[in-house]
């Protein structure tokens, strides 16, 4: 089963273009708010209809622009579960999963699995509710368990987890993870969470202003994100312009540094980045090591972000963040840090 | 007491009401779709009633239905119907003066839905009629019944317009308040007030029932 999308669409002040495939398993959209993800989610849904494009489903086209192809909503077998769960607030949960279940099949098979989808998302207690006296949690399990006796093709998930309390999020994506994991089809998620999106996530595309970069590894984006957006919202906090200077060598001129990197750099190189954690005190002289100043701290749960610039660093730049755990802070602070050649992270355009 | 214009009152608000209902709801749904222009220009006309005096109305109905105009002549020679002056003609009147009132207030209660209700529903694969009379009319329940409720008060009470194109025959075309005037204008002044009392207290318990609902509907 999978999902091969390729679709433009004007939004706006930008452009909406993303061109990937979704096989099993969970599929990550990451990118900021308003960059166009529910969009892509829209058009797959049919809720929306691109400019132009393809999009096949499991061999089936949904839509194609050149052909003419525009499959309605009803008729793509796309369950998508909305930012707020959209429960239908005049019917009880029980009459909303009813609604899930498509036409056809006799009364007692319809009840049975209504009933049966009650008991996996453990709703039994609270069936006869109406959606507007149920917890987070809860309304959350019914509008999944009302797209799962739809038997949806592909699962959409448009920010599953931004409606809930902090303590209840987590919970509840080790649960929905768990879920997730025992289907067949292909998964969508959307979320402006790096952790989400690294907690349950196979693969991941980064989306800035529209533009949807080609699906990889999740794990490989982190250790690689390849571009100053995707170094962005997976976290990394130490972003500037940079240049090539040999295969291995990397100049930024902000910084007034030169950094060696461990995999060979390629022409267009336009930016690097340090993530915050991946710095660490050391001698003068040693590989890519630098004077640095101490100008301030950020104190976090657990952790203290040190902010230093670096000698010659120009002064309309921001500070260099150093992140270390409380317990481990250096003292005296360090007059050198560095950064490991191979958590130099080369960005391209 | 001739009970005559009570019944004949009641059958014309009832009547127009239910043709109102489902024409000003139809308006709210499909004109809420249409491009900007298009729609600001349907919603000035299908609002002007509203705001025009139901005398103005009475005589732009009696242009258009009148015997010896486009549609008047049509009907009677066509069906040998006369448009004016029979008890229904009032519903003409009390229909297109009642109608911005539907129209509005079922647009005001459309613009609140959510859509991604609809749109959840579509994916789910429901029609989008299932979803029209299952989720967004009981969604917007409150707004719609509201509406109808002042329609039909406000049908009851028609007078203007009605006066003009059903005229004052009584036992044929007299309405509560048409009568009102008519007993008023011939000094029978105790008349006059009997009405006046009836009206009264159909107002209050249209008025009561609205409450009811409304109060039910809280509770629930």
């Amino acid at each position: 089963m999978s999902l091969e999308l390729e679709i433009e669409k004007r939004l706006g002040v930008f452009r909406l273009r993303a061109s990937f495939t979704a096989g099993e398993g969970v599929t990550g959209i990451l990118g900021a708010s308003g960059s166009g993800k529910s969009m892509a989610l829209k058009c797959i849904a049919g809720i929306e209809r691109p400019d132009r494009g393809r999009i096949v489903l499991d061999g089936t086209v949904l839509f194609d622009s050149e052909k003419g192809i525009n499959l309605p909503p009803q008729r793509r077998q796309v369950g998508y579960l909305f930012q707020s769960y959209a429960l239908f607030p005049n019917m009880t949960v029980r009459r909303n999963i009813r609604c899930g279940l498509r036409e056809g099949k006799d009364r007692r098979a319809r009840d049975e699995r209504v009933e049966e989808a009650l008991r996996l998302l453990r709703l039994e207690d609270v069936a006869d509710r109406k959606p507007d006296k149920l917890s987070g949690g809860q309304a959350q399990r019914a509008a999944l368990a009302r797209i799962l006796v739809n038997r949806p093709k592909l699962l959409m998930l448009d920010e599953p987890f931004s409606a809930l309390d902090t303590h209840l999020r987590e919970r509840l994506q080790l649960e929905v993870r768990e879920l997730l994991g025992t289907m067949r089809t292909p998964v969508l998620l959307v979320t402006h969470s790096r952790d989400e999106a690294y907690r349950l996530c196979r693969n991941l595309t980064v989306v800035e202003r529209g533009a949807y970069a080609p699906v990889r590894e999740t794990k490989a984006v982190f250790a690689d994100p390849g571009s100053v957006s995707a170094a962005r919202v997976t976290g990394c906090k130490n972003i500037a312009p940079a240049r090539r200077l040999d295969a291995y060598t990397l100049e930024v001129p902000d910084w007034k540094l030169r950094l060696r990197c461990e995999t060979p750099l390629r022409e267009n190189l336009c930016a690097v980045g340090l993530r915050a954690h991946d710095l660490r005190p050391a001698g003068a002289g040693e590989e890519n090591a630098f004077r640095v100043d101490w100008c301030g701290a950020v104190e976090e749960p657990f952790e203290r972000v040190l902010l230093f610039r670096v000698r010659g660093q120009n002064a309309s730049t921001a500070p260099l963040w150093y992140r270390v755990p409380r317990q481990q802070v250096p003292s005296p602070l360090p007059t050198y840090l560095a950064v490991d050649s191979k958590s130099v992270l080369p960005l391209y355009p | 007491m001739d009970w005559y214009p009570l019944w004949n009152s009641l059958r014309i608000a009832g009547i127009s009401t239910v043709v109102i209902f489902f024409a000003g709801i139809a308006a709210a749904y499909y004109i809420a779709r249409l491009p900007r222009t298009l729609k600001g220009m349907l919603d000035v006309l299908l609002t002007l009633p509203l705001v025009l005096p139901p005398t103005v109305v009475g005589y732009i109905l009696l242009r258009v239905l009148g015997p010896r105009r486009v549609i008047g002549a049509w009907a009677l020679g066509a069906f040998g119907l006369r448009l004016t002056m029979t008890w229904w003609s009032a519903i003409f009147a009390t229909t297109v003066v009642i109608f911005p009132l539907m129209y509005r207030t079922a647009r005001g209660a459309f613009e609140s839905f959510d859509q991604t209700l609809a749109d959840a529903g579509r994916t789910l694969g429901l029609s989008n009629s299932w979803i029209f009379w299952r989720v967004r009319m009981p969604c917007c329940r409150q707004g719609i019944l509201a509406g109808t409720v002042l329609a039909f008060a406000r049908a009851l009470g028609e007078y203007g317009a009605t006066s003009m194109l059903a005229g004052y025959t009584p036992g044929r075309t007299a309405t509560v308040s048409t009568t009102v005037y008519q007993l008023w204008r011939t000094n029978d002044d105790a008349g006059a007030l009997r009405w006046v009392l009836v009206n009264l207290a159909i107002s209050a318990v249209v008025l009561l029932a609205v409450n009811l609902l409304e109060g039910r509907r809280r509770r629930a």
